[in-house]
């Protein structure tokens, strides 16, 4: 009995620690890096006061959302409002259970696992929408109209997306999906080449699931306020804010993982050690992706919500279908060599 | 053909990557931000602070109460007493306060002084605490031209041959 309980619950917790604790404190850093990668980008300093560096401002943050009262609407739905931070949280770091961070460190290994993010990242958007209904505000509403459409209109962009990658592994299996991008080219035998165009949309398509600029009009300040998540305040927010940049560094993982050949290193193994895959490459991998994310907020304006509609289905979703094809031609006719 | 060729552009992205790797050019550039009470921008020596009363270097307060200052002041932010002093009889201001609140740090009072009395110094970091203490009386003035003297002295100096 005991040796069951710790086997099929210690154990398994431990291990959920041990991806959630890193992940929150991840998004803390992240928080940081970013007011910081954008105070470069519009050449101020971002936080430098609290801490060396400014390092501690993310904690102080933390702090100040966290002693705040949690205000609650007159007409709200109190028990909806108070759901739907949770349920946009709790998806965004389940997803985490099938990220394959090394060969066999990866806390559930199914077989399924592409499905199952697609399943995460689409229950994530139920928060938003519960959250910006309960909240019985014009704007919250608006926000999360728009929240709805733009994320299922990028999700099948995704999920094509997804298809060719598919296709050419032949797995759904994540670690299965790294594992036939190895081969002695390096860098040359990831996934991004021959799904190029493929590749770019889906990164734009993550951007766009995350609701970050420039595609943020769920939240577009100068329109709808804060959009979902104006009325709330507190740690309320605050769980909204770390389900946001949570699916951001999961998306840049991802990205590493489908595309970039995860744990993988770019360089042949008989350079010695920086040839062999380590975790550490795909932290590398997953850390350039997520600089993306900044840098595209400090660089683009937002797009109108008609712009955004008409990219997701009348330029993203057709050449995703057409890539689907070519990567189905180039598997059948070996155009490009799996897993070595 | 300009419609081909916008199509490529667009879908090639290259005005995308154009505009990001201008921010990532900004982003290395040397910033603007001053972190201010460590740092301080440049000032120049006009520059019109906080007021001050001056002495003459044997102590003797230069202000002779001509009011000229009190006339020239458009925001009316200056109030002075005059009478003659006890000890020998020369016509010396009895009260010389400047609202603060009211001045709008024009430096009329400064260019109006024939005995270059009253001077706006360039401090300009200040704050009151409590009601009232935005008037600023005649012994505070003279404290505080006791604590720049050197300063202020230099600023004029290097200003004089333009006065």
């Amino acid at each position: 009995m005991a040796d069951l309980l710790f086997h099929e619950v210690l154990v398994p917790v431990l291990l959920i620690f041990a991806i959630m604790l890193p992940v929150v404190l991840t998004v803390a850093m992240f928080v940081y890096w970013e007011r910081k990668v954008i105070g470069w980008m519009h050449v101020r300093m971002g936080p430098n006061k609290i801490g060396p560096l400014g390092l501690f401002q993310a904690f102080a943050d933390v702090v100040k959302l966290l002693i705040k009262e949690v205000l609650v609407p007159t007409n709200a739905n109190k028990f909806l409002f108070f759901l739907a931070p949770l349920l946009a949280l709790i998806p965004a770091l389940a997803a985490w259970a099938v990220v394959p961070f090394d060969q066999g460190m990866v806390l559930a290994n199914v077989n399924a696992g592409v499905l199952y993010l697609l399943a995460m990242s689409s229950v994530g958007v139920y928060g938003i929408i519960l959250a910006g209904w309960a909240s019985n505000s014009r704007y919250a509403l608006l926000g999360a109209m728009r929240s709805a459409a733009q994320v299922i209109s990028y999700e099948l962009a995704m999920g094509m997306a997804l298809v060719c990658v598919l296709v050419l592994a032949g797995s759904l299996n994540l670690t299965a999906i790294v594992d036939a991008q190895a081969g002695p080219k390096g860098i040359f035998d990831w996934f991004w080449l021959p799904l190029l165009p493929v590749f770019v949309i889906y990164w734009i398509s993550g951007v766009a699931e995350t609701n970050r600029a420039p595609f943020d009009v769920a939240e577009g300040e100068s329109e709808i306020v804060a959009g979902f998540h104006v009325e709330y305040s507190g740690s309320a927010f605050a769980i909204f804010f770390l389900a946001e940049y949570a699916n951001m560094i999961l998306i840049s993982f991802l990205a590493a993982v489908l595309f970039m050949g995860g744990w993988l290193s770019p360089f042949p193994v008989s350079w010695g050690w920086i040839g062999h895959g380590s975790i550490l490459w795909l932290f590398a991998k997953a850390f350039i992706f997520s600089f993306f994310f900044l840098w595209f907020r400090a660089t683009f304006p937002r797009y109108r919500y008609d712009q955004i509609m008409r990219l997701g289905w009348k330029v993203f979703i057709p050449i995703t279908i057409v890539w689907v094809l070519v990567a189905g031609c180039m598997k059948y006719f070996g155009w490009v060599t799996i897993g070595g | 053909m300009s419609r081909i060729t916008s199509y490529f552009k667009s879908l090639l992205l290259i005005e995308m990557f154009q505009g990001m790797g201008l921010t990532l050019r900004y982003m290395f550039k040397p910033k603007y931000t001053m972190r201010f009470p460590m740092e301080h921008i440049p000032k120049s020596n006009r520059f019109r602070g906080l007021h001050a009363l001056r002495r003459y270097a044997n102590g003797e307060e230069r202000c002779i109460a001509c009011k000229l200052c009190e006339a020239v002041c458009p925001a009316l932010a200056i109030t002075i007493d005059s009478a003659p002093r006890e000890s020998d009889g020369q016509r010396r201001t009895t009260r010389y306060d400047i609202d603060l609140f009211k001045c709008i740090y024009c430096g009329f009072c400064e260019e109006s002084c024939p005995v270059d009395s009253i001077v706006e110094t360039s401090v300009h970091e200040y704050h009151f605490e409590q009601r009232g203490e935005n008037v600023v009386t005649k012994q505070q003035l003279l404290a505080i031209g006791d604590r720049y003297e050197q300063e202020i002295a230099a600023d004029r100096a290097q200003d004089a041959a333009y006065r």
